[in-house]
């Protein structure tokens, strides 16, 4: 009888001890979670070490996704401090589930751009000429997919990509791997990229930018941390990096 | 029926519960999630059926091309001693245990407009991989292939090669050895791995959205439909999943008793 | 038709030289591992071997296993378990370039002089052991082969059924043109069906010849327990004796020095009306005893015993050096 009672408490306790390990504490340090679209890398991480040296004993975790997903998961009440999306369906999909605790603010805005292979070999200088071109852009589901397809119309152009990738960093790799001539991405995306792609400016693009909104949430465990950091977005050196990063303002 | 060898033992039984609670239950929580009532207007949309038909065909095609290309080679594998033999058998299980996404980075280095073989085959032809049907067939191709023949190799190992020497003796040669003996005895396990290797095809993704891209009617599958979707509007991704689920467990289903040979 | 002309040897197995008459039917006995199987394996071309076996002009040797034009009947039969019993005849002929139809015409005549035309459309697991065994030989005999290779084709059936299928192989043997090595446990087999016997012992040939000779001459301790004799070495002679001639004592017996054992007892069975004692002893003999003595000497196993024969009752022959296959390997 002993013995079958300890083979069977084995792979209980082997299933419960990591568990146990997981639960350590944070110590004395405070911790505020950001959750953010992707295409705020850049821009957020130059701004958490400026919120870090500012705020002593305070440690910035970025949480990074697509909108639609970070949006679900407040949504869900997943612990978080504030959420920054690319476009307002996500940032209205928190709203509606009441997790906001103050109304969202437009920070930042995207404009579209195309980019192709350093030295733009194919001689594009305006949406007109995708049609002679291998090109691509998001699929129309996803937000920068709305974006470009407005873009199109706009300018009345009917020329097909060939392929609707699922986000800009899918898109944009198709460029850089050299097998599309041209992308629609982001101003934001093509500055990531840097020396690999180069950037064309797309005319009237910033009548159709991708918004993007700041809220805090009620999940948030500091609303004083949580309200910081958006002022420090909102600020002079928050536009100054989002600059930087390629986006232009709201 | 009393099972005269005895009750089985609860150690074996409590896991196997388990398991099957895990393999099962998500799929039922996803039945029980769907919006039964949007179904038939969701499986009225083009997008849906041009996946879903561009799917089934391609897994279909990439099936028959692994059968043409994984028969001769798991026959080599399993009755031909050569020095590199246990290299080859280890080759040939590479992309099984590769990401899909790397796969299609493998595929794409070779394939792709730039790639080894690629950019000489578009010189030479015009016609490129990327973006186009044959590529989502070539992916598949990659990704079942090392089912397809590892399946095989097993049935041919088991079928035996007594009867092939029996067949030498009444004086065959070893072509019609292998029509008429060794492949009508492994027949049970070929059509097991075809149809691993057609149900890994039909839920290919990493290696198809890498390689291949996404466009309607062209290589836009059901997985990548869902994906995309699922970016909008979470129900009609529950919905279209579901679809895809009810189809590749029918078609399993058809088949398991008719070519799979089990009880 | 031809005979055959056998030198071969397969490494590490076996060493064979001998010659068979046209339609010569040869009985191939001898312990496990005594290289029967390698012989016939390496006659059929499964195993490689050096050497020549010569029919009708071709050196089987120099031809593939699919080329030689020699039917092997293996010791499981090995049916093509997906095949009817008529695909499986026909497929030998269909094989070689007849037609569907001729062959399965063939395949049927077979099957009816084995008397199972009945059995045409069943599958291999459907056939008992004796009918299995009847067409599986005539899947080898449709091919016309010059040389007919058995491998044990009557171990593991029923007596009564190995009975009636010795009595036909005998038949179709008889009137068959090639030549036929049957592989056999049973001495029943080499003294009815064979016109001679080889007697292999480790890998070399230990006796050829008639079944007379072999039965009533044995060399080997195997063929002498085959045949129910004892056999002994005396110097360059061997001594043959029956167990019946044996006589078991528990003291030491008076008599030749040459012709008395002492050793242990390992066996006692009842053999006919008698009983039949083994005895561990250098060399093992066995002996036939009255129950009434069995009984009387206690006769169990672990028990020390002396054995003795009178000169009379054995029979000496010559160990013949001339014996083919006992050229060095």
């Amino acid at each position: 009888m002993p013995h079958s009672l300890t083979t069977g408490l084995l792979p209980v306790l082997i299933l419960v001890l990591p568990g146990v390990a997981a639960c350590s504490g944070d110590g004395d340090e405070a911790t505020i979670q950001i959750l953010a679209a992707a295409s705020l890398t850049e821009a957020y991480t130059a701004l958490a070490e400026d919120f870090e040296a500012d705020h002593s004993g305070v440690e910035v975790e970025l949480l990074l996704g697509s909108s639609t997903d970070l949006a679900g998961t407040v949504a869900d009440e997943a612990p978080g401090d504030v959420l920054a999306t690319a476009d307002e369906t996500s940032m209205q999909v928190a709203v509606d589930a009441g997790v906001t605790a103050a109304d969202p603010v437009v920070f930042a805005a995207n404009e579209m751009v195309i980019v192709t292979a350093p030295g733009d070999p194919e001689g594009i200088e305006s949406l007109a000429d995708l049609a002679d071109v291998t090109w691509v852009r998001c699929a129309d589901d996803v937000p920068c997919g709305r974006v470009a397809l407005s873009l199109l119309e706009g300018a009345e152009v009917t020329a097909e990509p060939v392929s609707l990738e699922v986000d800009v960093k899918a898109t944009i790799e198709k460029v850089t791997a050299g097998e599309a001539d041209a992308g629609l991405v982001y101003a934001s995306d093509a500055v990531a990229a840097g020396q690999d792609v180069e950037s064309v400016p797309i005319e009237g693009a910033e009548e159709f930018p991708a918004v993007y909104y700041i809220a805090p949430l009620s999940q948030s465990v500091d609303s004083e941390l949580a309200a910081d950091w958006i002022e420090l977005v909102t600020s002079d050196e928050g536009l100054e990096a989002l600059d930087a990063a390629g986006f232009s303002a709201p | 029926m009393r099972d005269p060898l005895g009750r089985p033992p609860a150690l074996l039984l409590v896991p196997a519960a388990i398991a099957t609670g895990l393999l099962v239950v998500p799929l039922v929580a996803m039945v029980a999630a769907t919006d039964w009532a949007g179904l038939p207007d969701e499986l009225r949309s083009e997008p849906l059926r041009e996946a879903l038909w561009l799917s089934l065909t391609t897994a279909t095609a990439a099936a028959l091309i692994c059968l043409v290309l994984g028969l001769p080679l798991a026959w080599v594998l399993a009755r031909v001693d050569f020095r590199f033999r246990g290299a080859l058998r280890a080759l040939v299980s590479v992309p099984l245990v590769l990401p899909p996404v790397v796969a299609g980075v493998a595929l794409r280095t070779t394939f792709g407009r730039r790639g080894l073989l690629g950019e000489p085959i578009l010189d030479l032809t015009g016609f490129s991989f990327p973006f186009t049907t044959w590529g989502v067939v070539l992916s598949h191709v990659f990704v079942s292939l090392p089912f397809v023949v590892i399946a095989v190799e097993g049935a041919f190992r088991a079928a035996g090669r007594e009867y092939d020497a029996a067949a030498a003796t009444l004086g065959a040669s070893r072509w019609t050895a292998f029509r008429r003996v060794t492949v009508p005895l492994a027949f049970p396990g070929i059509m097991a791995g075809l149809v691993l290797g057609w149900a890994r095809a039909l839920g290919e993704f990493g290696a198809t959205i890498t390689f291949n891209g996404n466009y309607p009617g062209t290589t836009q599958v059901m997985p990548n439909l869902i994906y995309v979707t699922r970016q909008s509007d979470q129900d009609a991704a529950l919905a279209l999943s579901l679809v895809m689920l009810l189809v590749s467990v029918g078609v399993l289903l058809a088949l398991r008793d008719r070519w799979l040979g089990t009880p | 038709m031809s005979g055959l002309d056998v030198d071969l040897r397969v490494p590490g197995r076996v060493v064979a030289r001998f010659s068979l008459e046209p339609g010569e039917v040869l009985a191939v006995i001898g312990p496990n591992g005594a290289g029967k199987s390698s012989l016939v394996h390496a006659l059929a071309g499964l195993v490689p071997a050096e050497g020549s076996a010569v029919a009708d002009g071709t050196d089987l040797l120099s031809q593939s296993a699919r080329e030689r034009e020699v039917g092997l009947v293996f010791q499981q039969q090995l049916l093509f378990p997906h095949l009817t019993a008529l695909a499986n005849v026909a497929f030998g002929p269909r094989a070689r370039g007849v037609s569907r139809a001729d062959a399965e015409a063939r395949g049927q005549e077979w099957l009816d002089r084995f008397g199972v035309s009945d059995l045409a459309r069943r599958k291999p697991r459907e056939l008992s052991g004796g009918q299995a065994q009847r067409v599986a030989i005539a899947r080898a005999l449709a091919t016309q082969p010059k040389l007919l290779l058995l491998d044990e084709p009557l171990t593991g059936l029923d007596v009564k059924v190995a009975m009636a299928l010795r009595i036909e192989l005998g038949r179709h043997l008889a009137s068959y043109d090639g030549v036929t090595l049957l592989i056999t446990h049973h001495a029943i087999d080499a003294l009815t069906v064979a016109d001679r016997v080889l007697v292999l012992d480790n890998g070399t040939v230990a006796q050829i010849g008639t079944p007379e000779e072999v039965s009533q001459r044995p060399r080997t301790e195997h063929v002498a327990r085959l045949v129910g004799l004892n056999v002994v070495r005396d110097g360059d002679t061997l001594v043959s004796f029956t167990p019946e001639a044996v006589a078991i004592s528990l003291d030491e017996p008076v008599g030749s020095p040459r012709l008395r054992w002492q050793g242990r007892v390992e066996d006692v069975a009842p053999h006919g009306d008698a009983v039949r004692v083994l005895v561990r002893a250098d060399p093992d003999l066995i002996a036939d005893v009255t129950p009434a003595a069995a009984t009387e000497l206690d006769l169990t196993p672990g028990r020390e015993v002396w054995l003795s024969v009178k000169e009379t009752a054995v029979r000496r022959y010559r160990w013949d050096a001339e014996q083919p296959g006992t050229v060095a390997p």
